[in-house]
């Protein structure tokens, strides 16, 4: 479903501030995997997330969506791909417009916008449903600015939004750093269900190891940009916070000698 | 004081044009100053060249159009910081204006304008009735705007001056909203400066001048009375801010005022309108800070 190829990007290329983000990222997901991305600080995550959205041009590499080479698509038109939550639960809704009016712009994710009424009664029953499941009553305030609402409810709606139209690939961008320990783990209960009943092939950010493990069928671990430790299915399921801390601290030793030896 | 109430009302479409752009979209376009005066050029020099009025009128509303898009592009494509893009098409369209117009004034005695049945029918500054013909025309030209904002295009004109970041990942092209916006707003801008070229009697090269003024002023006004929490209201208030700030002028004359006073007159308005509800009067009136206090806007995210 999402195929990237020998991807690499660096910033500021030749000055100073020089930063490579991506150094020759190879990552395949089939469909309906869900993958998660852990990693410290600097590590290439978010840059990862933004180079499938189209939001930063890759410098070279291939990244495939479906079977389509999207590396020229810009951003709105990878959308028709791929669906987003952001880290800041205010970043996935427009707060002034209404819930339904927010969710009347997701269901047209990646289509032609006319003149059509953009909150109809049909769409309406529909949102009604959906938000139904996420089971925090806000079916009943269909026509409630999402200015309103808390930041937990803007991020479970924005899931929603980034969710209910099934799009080919999901990124979370760390989207449960923001809120308290009791939200997260609301949203993080959503998360795996939204992506099991969509059956969507996810790719999600995290610095919670335990969210790592607990969601997803996959696991990845980035440094510098690299894609430096890959657990399977069958390797996930065995793994504990403590193995992947132990592989953390392992890796760092590693550059760290490399260093002090080329020093 | 009927002239003054018919020239608001006329007024109220340049204030649907600029609430278009300053609430809407979040973007001070200050091409009005300039596509305002193109419209009144474009309108004048049709008429008196023999075109019939509907059509003049029209193609003014099309000329404003095209002006607003040079601005988008400017903004969109060539990245210019919105206030400068809008300053730049201003300028440039002063130059513009004069060519069409071939003068500084192009006088419209005797011709026949859209006014004329009016003024034959001495319905024009002298009876309520005729006002309530402007009021009824503003009114429709308010609801074809509250119907645009809430179809699928509309929700995603507003969304892109609400939380820009959100409506790109959902597959909107910012750029074409944007652009779109200005387009529509400059539109309804040029179609009042051919109707108040039209009303008035002569198209003027500096009519235009410190326009964007008397808009905000509208728009800031009306809002202070009506609020904005509906895109209804918030239409609504324009319109009525637009007759309200006709008033205060018609009153500043009245009581001895020099017409040419007039602009120092609307921007102390503009500023009192903002500064009050800071002071805790007319507490009707958070947007503007909201504005700027980032309610409303989204950081940009971070790279990596």
């Amino acid at each position: 479903m999402l195929a990237m190829d020998g991807v690499s990007k660096t910033f500021f290329p030749g000055s100073v501030n020089e930063r490579r983000a991506l150094e020759d990222v190879n990552l395949q997901l089939d469909t309906g995997d869900f993958v998660t991305v852990i990693g410290s600080n600097g590590a290439g995550k978010s840059t990862l997330l933004n180079a499938i959205a189209g939001r930063i041009p890759v410098d070279a590499g291939r990244i495939d969506i479906d079977g389509t080479k999207v590396n020229r698509f810009k951003e709105h038109r990878r959308a028709t791909f791929v669906g987003r939550v952001f880290q800041d639960p205010m970043a996935g809704t427009a707060p002034d417009l209404t819930i339904e009016q927010n969710l009347s712009l997701a269901l047209l994710r990646g289509r032609r916008r006319g003149l059509a009424r953009g909150v109809t009664k049909k769409r309406r029953a529909r949102f009604v449903e959906e938000l139904r499941a996420l089971e925090l009553g806000l079916e009943h305030r269909l026509k409630a600015k999402v200015g309103l609402l808390s930041g937990g409810q803007r991020q479970a709606l924005s899931l929603l939004m980034a969710g209910f139209t099934h799009p080919r690939v999901l990124l979370l961008d760390e989207h449960t750093a923001a809120l308290d320990p009791q939200r997260a783990a609301l949203v993080t209960t959503l998360t795996g269900r939204i992506v099991e009943q969509g059956g969507l092939t996810t790719l999600m950010v995290t610095h919670n190891m335990q969210q790592a493990l607990d969601l997803g069928n996959r696991l990845i671990m980035m440094h510098e940009g690299c894609i430096v430790f890959s657990a399977d299915e069958k390797q996930k399921k065995t793994l504990t916070v403590e193995a992947l801390m132990s592989e953390f601290g392992k890796i760092k030793g590693a550059t760290f000698d490399d260093r002090a030896v080329l020093g | 004081m009927i002239g003054a109430v018919e020239l608001g009302l006329i007024y109220g479409v340049m204030a649907l044009g600029v609430y278009l752009t300053f609430r809407v979209l979040q973007f001070p376009d200050l091409t009005v100053d300039g596509s305002f005066t193109t419209g009144a050029a474009v309108a004048a020099a049709m008429i008196t060249a023999g075109q019939s009025p509907v059509v003049a009128t029209l193609a003014a509303a099309g000329a404003g159009l095209v002006a607003g898009i040079v601005t988008g592009l400017l903004h969109t494509k060539g990245r210019i910081d919105g206030l400068l893009a809008g300053i730049l098409t201003m300028i440039a369209l002063w130059s513009v204006n004069l060519r069409i117009m071939g003068g500084a004034n192009v006088p419209l005695l005797r011709e026949e304008t859209l006014m004329t049945p009016l003024r034959d029918a001495g319905l024009l500054g002298r009876t309520w009735f005729g006002t309530l013909i402007f009021f009824v025309a503003v009114i429709i030209l308010k609801l074809i705007v509250d119907w645009f904002l809430t179809t699928d295009l509309g929700l995603a004109i507003q969304a892109t001056g609400n939380n820009k970041q959100m409506i790109g990942s959902l597959g909107a092209n910012t750029d074409g909203t944007t652009i779109l916006t200005l387009a529509l707003s400059n539109g309804l801008v040029g179609l009042c400066g051919a109707l108040v070229a039209q009303y008035q009697g002569f198209a003027d090269i500096s009519m235009g001048i410190g326009l964007i003024l008397v808009g905000l002023a509208s728009v800031i006004l009306g809002q202070a009375v009506l609020g904005q929490r509906f895109i209804f209201l918030a239409s609504l208030a324009v319109v009525v801010g637009a007759v309200i700030y006709r008033i205060i002028i018609f009153v500043a004359l009245q009581v001895g005022l020099d017409p040419n006073d007039m602009k120092l007159i609307t921007a102390a308005l503009v500023v009192v309108a903002l500064l009050l509800p800071r002071w805790g009067f007319l507490k009707r009136v958070p947007s503007w800070r909201d504005m700027r206090g980032g309610r409303a806007r989204v950081p940009e995210t971070k790279g990596a």
